[in-house]
């Protein structure tokens, strides 16, 4: 995997990967958060700052510590607890020195530690063996797409609830999934540009 | 709640409580692999395991578990048993281990399974809670399985392997690349709620997704 430079990696995770699009993460907070665009949004900036970091921290608790030890099996319990600890300590953090910024993202970030796209990521960069620097942009490039798509159904849907009057059952989680349909083949158009799997 | 009859906890978890067409969560994981029967039936198999026998720990600990705690203990308890099924299907379905790949792992943090854990588990006898949590997984398979169906004889033309359709069929590529999980359920979730709206009294929007909570 190391002849992808990193760049071409962060591109490919954002469009011709996008982990909610082509790999189904993160699909719970996406489908009940996304409707209205500022707290979409919201959202997606804590899914950056905390994918960015945790990709970059379970690669080194990976590779540094669990596969020297021949304890690779344990990565998912290890994986899941330095996530849950990583949100804690940020949420700490951020209230205590940064109260603007735990204004715009405090109630998201408890909501981090079961968003699957978090841990989906950590487990893609042990499956692909990224090295670290790979692994961090992976993260970053996971995390911005993941937002983009939650953005721009976040304002769909705002407009949709304004403007439009949908069949009885076709409202919520039902009108959703088929725009993230759309828009998924949308982002198909990326695929063939990059190949990364 | 204490008094749950078994028949009420299946026909709650296969109908009237459906955790994908009532509540739309727990999908992320188990949607991607739906483009092969086999896959999912492998899948789904894996997480009935997880999600019955992880209500059934947690329901045993229930009395000991400090409750300030008690989320870091059952995502701990779901992740031995998620170590479990994927070492098992490592030894002895390895290539469909590798076709699921992350996707295993990633049962640990489906909603379903937590959520049966908080909502039920930890407040209920061990046997009740194993039924639960096995009528809950029940009811989320039989929608995939549906979806999964429609997606292999659509997009390959076959099923479970068999070829069903004439020899002239065009498969429809679309239906295993990832816009046609998204429409199938969509769709599924649209039909199922517009052709059964009793059952779903009262669970608008407001219901599915409470404003700031998980």
């Amino acid at each position: 995997m190391t002849e992808i430079s990193a760049g071409t990696l962060f591109f490919a995770a954002i469009f011709t990967n996008n982990i909610l699009l082509t790999n189904f993460l993160g699909l719970c907070p996406y489908l009940s958060i996304s409707r209205d665009y500022k707290a979409a949004l919201g959202l997606g900036g804590a899914v950056v700052f905390v994918m960015t970091f945790t990709a970059g921290i379970n690669h080194l608790v990976y590779h540094q510590v669990l596969a020297p030890m021949n304890l690779e099996h344990f990565r998912y319990i290890v994986f899941i607890i330095v996530i849950a600890a990583f949100v804690q300590l940020v949420e700490m953090a951020v209230e205590r020195y940064l109260p603007a910024l735990y204004f715009v993202l405090g109630i998201f970030l408890p909501l981090i530690t079961v968003n699957c796209a978090i841990l989906g990521a950590s487990l893609f960069m042990v499956i692909r063996a990224y090295t670290f620097t790979q692994a961090v942009v992976y993260g970053a490039g996971s995390g911005i797409g993941w937002m983009l798509a939650i953005g721009i159904v976040g304002a769909i849907r705002e407009k949709i609830q304004k403007t439009s009057q949908l069949p009885p059952g076709l409202e919520g989680p039902g009108i959703t999934l088929i725009i993230t349909g759309v828009l998924s083949l949308a982002f198909m158009v990326f695929s063939g540009m990059i190949q990364i799997q | 709640m204490a008094d749950q009859t078994p028949g009420r906890i299946f026909r709650q978890g296969l109908f009237t409580e459906n955790p994908i067409v009532r509540h739309v969560l727990g999908i992320c994981s188990t949607l991607a692999v739906t483009n092969l029967v086999v896959n999912t039936l492998v899948m789904n198999a894996g997480l009935l395991f997880t999600i019955s026998m992880s209500s059934l720990t947690v329901s045993l600990l229930r009395t000991v578990t400090p409750v300030r705690i008690r989320m870091m203990v059952q995502t701990l308890i779901i992740a031995s048993y998620v170590i479990v099924v994927d070492i098992t299907l490592k030894a002895y379905l390895p290539e469909i281990s590798d076709a699921l790949g992350p996707y295993v792992g990633l049962i640990i943090t489906n909603c379903i399974v937590m959520g049966r854990c908080e909502a039920f588990a930890r407040n209920n006898p061990p046997w009740p809670s194993f039924l639960d949590g096995l009528a809950t997984g029940l009811g989320f398979s039989m929608v995939l399985l549906a979806i999964a169906v429609v997606r292999e004889i659509l997009g390959f033309g076959t099923l479970l392997g068999a070829r069903v359709m004439p020899e002239g069929f065009v498969p429809w590529t679309i239906m295993i690349m990832a816009p046609g999980a998204f429409f199938m359920l969509g769709l599924f979730v649209w039909f199922v709620r517009a052709r059964f709206p009793d059952l779903f009294e009262g669970s608008g929007e407001s219901r599915i997704a409470p404003k700031g909570s998980p």
